[in-house]
């Protein structure tokens, strides 16, 4: 277990990267908390993964350094950083038997093998998998194979830190749920650093105690999941957390008030934006009030989802979505009011705060 | 779905069936037919039993040359298969060098098997040849057409120069289908280069290793051309193989019905090798 401090890390994987385009990872410089759970949520091809892969030492970074508790890890091999990694897809030795592919990482580095035993046996017992010991891997369903590759990282008992990287990808919907859980009170139970990578937001926002969130090669945002909900610091992550997205809707800003198209909304706080910056007003369909008051609405559509109903519509001529109860009443003459206290002003996509 | 039964079906398969029987069934019939009868020409038959069959097996002629064909095989074998293994793991597996080395790869076998066995008679000559002339100058005294030994040397070279390109392609295949997550792992693990091969390498190119396995075994075991163009089954019968001796025998002495014998003889010994290796191997990899 350990504390990793990535400083200044950037990669390209062409040789001469020349502009900022080129990079993969673009400058990313984060401390992740011994026995922390970290989410990477993003969508496929934001630098997820690579960033991953540079923990584990699987791709050296072509700039900055990476830190194990103080030390610097940058140029030891994946084998000399004591990582595990669960893949996305399950990744078995199918010749060996359960029992050998769990003490097989073990046996690498040589431990002794009355603690292999022990180790491998412990593993077993956790992973509920006690049937299947001496039984070849290969017949195991993909849940029970993704659980010997978590069970290889677990069976190292001294491990750094333990990555996965879309782990639950090939998993059924029921089984997911429980492996999560299990990967959770493992790491209650052990409190192993753990950084998890996934594109799928309910996974990260139930797993993990900071969600670290990557767009474009960049970290746009880390925070807890409600911090994402109530506060996106870049559009990127209010249209990407949250089902659907938030409204993100391009505001001319004067002073306090917000005008889009022909309305204009009173803001509680006095944005701080630059001259020249394109400004956008974000509010969450959750926040977005419909009723027979307010500005004036037309509806394209509605979505019953069962617990609630979302309705598209258009405002001032843009769409927007409102997230409506399950029993709430949809007036002939619709109107909305946005909850002041939800509104996030962007600049150039990025949020922006008070005026000091 | 309801499943519609018309066995109006059945008409589908019958071109196929026809390919099949005037390409296969009809010849292996006329095999049969000549192993069991007797003929002094003009079109006269008499029926002759099961004598040809025992007189080839009681024959020291076959059993002569069945012995060199399982140890040309055997030697084969041994040869192509690991040596392929080998070519294959030290390949690229990206960049220019895929293309280049899969084109070499693939040029011998491209090369038909007279041709090839021209090629190996000519270099292999003591008076022109560039091997026989370098190793005669050299002071090796080579000559694959008086010396038993220097002909099977010079007939394994030729195949294995002619067919590990086969063995390397089907285990090449085979490699490049492991996922990088694979290897990702392994390191993660602490594998040694030994562990990978040995746990990934090996357990994913078993289904090709086990048709390349059975295919050179076939095409050893069935092998004519390149001998009967190189040694002509010489010095002496020291290479003069099965399909060598049959050809021998029904065109050169115009015996078709031990010839014919022959040929069934033959052909259940490969079928029933041939059944052998692949029982062996897929059981033992239902057991693994």
């Amino acid at each position: 277990m350990a504390r990793i401090n990535l400083e200044h890390i950037r990669h390209a994987y062409g040789a001469k990267p020349t502009s900022e385009a080129d990079y993969a990872l673009r400058e990313v410089h984060h401390e992740w908390n011994d026995g922390g759970a970290y989410a990477l949520l993003g969508p496929s091809g934001c630098g997820k993964t690579t960033l991953l892969n540079i923990i584990s030492g699987l791709i050296n970074p072509s700039e900055g350094r990476i830190l194990f508790d103080g030390h610097d890890v940058t140029q030891l091999s994946t084998q000399d950083r004591n990582i595990a990694q669960v893949f996305q897809f399950p990744v078995i030795y199918d010749t060996m038997t359960v029992y050998d592919n769990l003490a097989f990482p073990l046996r690498n580095r040589h431990v002794p093998e009355a603690e292999v035993d022990r180790r491998v046996k412990e593993i077993i017992e956790m992973t509920g998998l006690g049937g299947w010991a001496k039984k070849t891997a290969r017949r195991l369903t993909a849940d029970q194979k993704q659980k010997i590759s978590l069970g290889r990282g677990l069976v190292r008992s001294d491990v750094s830190a333990i990555l996965f990287d879309e782990p639950l990808t090939v998993i059924d919907p029921e089984m997911k749920w429980v492996l999560r859980s299990q990967i959770k009170r493992l790491h209650r139970q052990f409190g192993f650093t753990m950084v998890y990578v996934t594109h799928d937001q309910t996974e990260a926002l139930t797993f993990a105690d900071k969600v670290v969130v990557m767009y474009d090669g960049q970290i746009v945002q880390i925070g807890t999941p409600a911090e994402l909900f109530e506060r996106p610091r870049h559009t990127f992550v209010g249209y990407f957390i949250g089902s659907p997205g938030m409204n993100v809707l391009p505001a001319k800003i004067a002073g306090n008030t917000a005008a889009i198209g022909g309305e204009s909304i009173a803001l509680n706080f006095l944005p701080k934006i630059k001259p020249g910056a394109k400004t956008e007003l974000g509010i969450r369909p959750e926040f977005v009030l419909l009723g027979r008051e307010g500005m004036p609405v037309a509806i394209n559509k509605i979505e019953d989802i069962g617990r609630h109903k979302i309705v598209r519509a258009r405002f001032a001529d843009l769409p927007i979505s409102i997230i409506v109860d399950e029993d709430g009443e949809i007036p002939a003459e619709p109107r909305v009011t946005f909850d002041p206290k939800a509104i996030n002003i962007y600049a150039d996509s990025w949020r922006v705060g008070e005026e000091a | 779905m309801e499943k519609t039964w018309n066995n109006k079906a059945w008409f589908m398969v019958l071109p196929v069936l026809v390919l099949v029987a005037f390409s296969a069934v009809i010849p292996l019939m006329t095999v049969v037919n000549y192993s069991v009868q007797d003929t002094f020409g003009n079109n006269e038959f008499f029926w002759a039993g099961t004598d040809w069959f025992l007189d080839v097996l009681e024959s020291d002629r076959f059993w002569d040359a069945l012995t060199r064909n399982l140890i040309f095989s055997a030697i084969i074998l041994t040869i192509e298969i690991p040596l392929g293994i080998v070519i294959a793991l030290n390949m690229p597996k990206k960049g220019i060098g895929v293309p280049i080395c899969l084109v070499l790869m693939a040029l011998p076998l491209l090369i038909p098997w007279n041709v090839v066995g021209t090629i190996w008679q000519v270099f292999g000559r003591v008076d022109i040849g560039l091997l026989g002339r370098t190793l005669a100058s050299l002071g090796i005294n080579y000559n694959y057409v008086q010396n038993p030994l220097d002909a099977w040397v010079t007939l394994i070279i030729m195949d294995v120069w002619h067919w590990t390109s086969l063995v390397v392609l089907l285990c090449y295949a085979g490699l490049v289908s492991i996922p990088d997550a694979y290897y990702q792992a392994a390191k993660i693990d602490g594998a040694s280069r030994w562990s990978v091969f040995r746990y990934i390498q090996l357990p994913k190119m078993k289904r090709v290793l086990l048709i390349a396995f059975l295919l050179r075994f076939m095409d050893s075991f069935m092998i004519y051309t390149e001998p009967f163009v190189v040694t002509g089954g010489g010095p002496g019968n020291s290479t003069t193989f099965l399909s060598i001796d049959l050809v021998k025998m029904a065109i050169g002495q115009f015996d078709l019905g031990p010839a014919a014998a022959l040929s069934i003889i033959y052909f259940l010994i490969i079928l029933l090798l041939s059944w052998i290796f692949y029982t062996v191997m897929t059981t033992s990899d239902a057991q693994g």
